[in-house]
């Protein structure tokens, strides 16, 4: 098996997984009960999947200025995903809004 | 294959704005706008439009949905119920509609060779441009130098733009502002955004003069570089405060940006015109032609990226201090 | 090779789009933004693949940006109408 066949394989590898990943997120932030839940289900397709989808194509790119640029891109996705489901999930509990199970054992207590 | 691509992404797009029509709260309405900007440029990225869907992702799918909320913020979030009949709308829109698409009929497909517009003048700008300009981006050469004096005229558009918010919103007379709990202060109390808003603001600046003076070699120019460094700022004024933002660029160098851009323009026609050749012909400037023809590119695009920056801060200052009395 | 992952980026797209339409509330359609907009980064890095331009990188790694600036810029927003709300209300108590 020569390299580009091999390098070709993995990164066909690491596409479908990524896409997969991506898929199932998407999914799951349209199905989840609450936005939390949500929230949850949509950084799988912010973090997980770019990062197999990015490295797929890096293999592909070898390196080049593409492959600079696809590492920046990554980086950039990493870092300011999680910061913005953060900044998120806190503006939406001080505006009021309790997650599911916050709200079912209040009312256990209450019971 | 990427017909089918572009099928579905037109599909999304026909949604998207059927749901921005019907849905009456406009929060969603602006955030619907937002992703509808976002489909707009990737439909204009698989059209190979590279600069056309750059400009379309810094200003449409950022600025333009910041200043829109900042809008909303001054007035009622719900739109009123539809009130006269709307059934005389509904026919004119269906017949102008129905009359468009009869007249494509007649148009050339789409990339075909033989159309007229790849007859005439596409070919000679090719040409023109690796003899005189000998730069890559053949988009840059057109909107810089061939039809020079149209993009003139743009940004002296952008440059009244800015001038007519002001004009409307005016510039208030910079009273310090009187609550200071913990809500009014924006995101500043939340650190993680803090953080790393604050780490990643000297890439985007970076980022930003990047695009500015790579446009001769790929997709980009004044106009986006200016969007990039404004939402650079305006993350900035949101993290830290709008205050904050005003010291680190002052109303007096916004207001110099925004005129001294488009005079930086105009300038360089005149020194052109001072030098012997026509306005804005740039070949005059220098001793090599070419050369010329470069260093003339770069400064115009300069300016078209100073103005664009100085309007798209004034606005967004004058809403947010509007805003917050 | 990257048909089938354009297609999950399209479809996901399409989710998002759903939710965006949907979500009761704000909170909701602010994250359906968020994910198109890094959907939208990750279908441009593959299209300029397909199409064969990796020089137009440079969009994808704009919209990132964009898209984050844009979803901080609403939260800011939504923040400061609910304390101004507040605000109103003990005035008016």
């Amino acid at each position: 098996m020569t390299l580009a066949l091999l390098l070709d394989i993995v990164s066909w590898l690491l596409l479908s997984a990524g896409g997969v990943f991506v898929f199932i997120g998407g999914l799951g932030a349209l199905r989840m009960p609450d936005l939390y839940t949500r929230m949850h289900a949509a950084s799988v397709t912010d973090t997980i999947g770019p990062a197999l989808i990015i490295i797929g194509i890096i293999l592909q790119a070898g390196l080049t200025l593409a492959s600079v640029k696809l590492v920046a891109i990554l980086l950039f996705l990493l870092v300011t995903g999680p910061t913005a489901s953060n900044a998120l999930a806190s503006a939406s509990l001080l505006a009021g809004n309790r997650p599911e199970f916050a709200k079912a054992l209040s009312e256990e207590e209450r019971q | 294959m990427t017909i089918i691509f572009s099928f579905f992404l037109l599909t999304m797009l026909v949604i998207t704005a059927i749901a921005i029509v019907r849905i009456r709260d406009l929060f969603a309405a602006v955030m619907l706008s937002g992703i509808f900007s976002l489909l707009l440029a990737a439909n204009f990225f698989l059209l190979d439009a590279a600069d056309v869907a750059l400009t379309e992702a810094a200003v449409g799918a950022g600025i333009s949905t910041v200043l829109f909320l900042s809008a909303l913020a001054m007035t009622t979030d719900k739109e009123k119920a539809p009130s006269s009949n709307r059934i005389i709308a509904l026919i004119v829109v269906t017949t102008t509609t129905l009359a468009l698409i009869y007249a494509t009929f007649d148009k050339p497909a789409f990339g075909d060779p033989d159309a007229p517009i790849h007859q005439h003048v596409a070919p000679w700008y090719l040409e023109t441009t690796r003899e005189a300009i000998d730069i890559p981006n053949v988009v840059t050469a057109v909107l810089g130098s061939f039809r020079g004096y149209d993009t003139l005229g743009e940004v002296f558009v952008v440059f009244t733009a800015g001038i007519g918010v002001l004009f409307i919103l005016g510039a208030p007379s910079g009273k310090p502002r009187q609550t200071t709990d913990l809500h009014s202060e924006g995101l500043r109390h939340y650190l993680v955004p803090r953080v790393v808003g604050r780490m990643l603001t000297p890439f985007i600046l970076l980022f930003a003069l990047y695009v500015q003076f790579h446009g001769d070699y790929g997709p980009g120019g004044g106009f986006q570089a200016g969007a990039i460094f404004a939402a650079a700022i305006i993350l900035y004024a949101l993290l830290e405060g709008e205050q904050r933002a005003l010291e680190a660029i002052p109303r007096s160098w916004l207001i110099g940006m925004t005129a001294g851009g488009a005079l930086l323009y105009s300038a360089v026609g005149l020194v052109s015109m001072l030098l012997g050749g026509n306005f804005l012909d740039y070949s005059v400037l220098l001793e090599n032609p070419v050369a010329g023809q470069h260093i003339g590119i770069l400064v115009i695009e300069a300016g078209v990226g100073i103005t664009v920056t100085g309007v798209l801060l004034s606005i967004f200052h004058a809403f947010a201090a509007r805003d917050k009395f | 090779m990257y048909y089938a992952v354009t297609f999950a980026l399209i479809i996901t797209m399409g989710l998002a789009l759903a939710r965006a339409i949907i979500g009761p509330s704000v909170y909701d359609r602010v994250l359906a933004m968020n994910m198109f907009g890094t959907k939208t980064v990750l279908l441009l890095a593959v299209m300029a693949f397909i199409l064969g331009r990796p020089d137009f990188l440079d969009l994808a790694l704009i919209y990132a940006l964009i898209n984050f600036i844009g979803v901080l810029a609403v939260l800011e927003f939504f923040q400061d109408r609910a304390s101004r709300r507040e605000e109103e209300n003990e005035v008016e108590s």
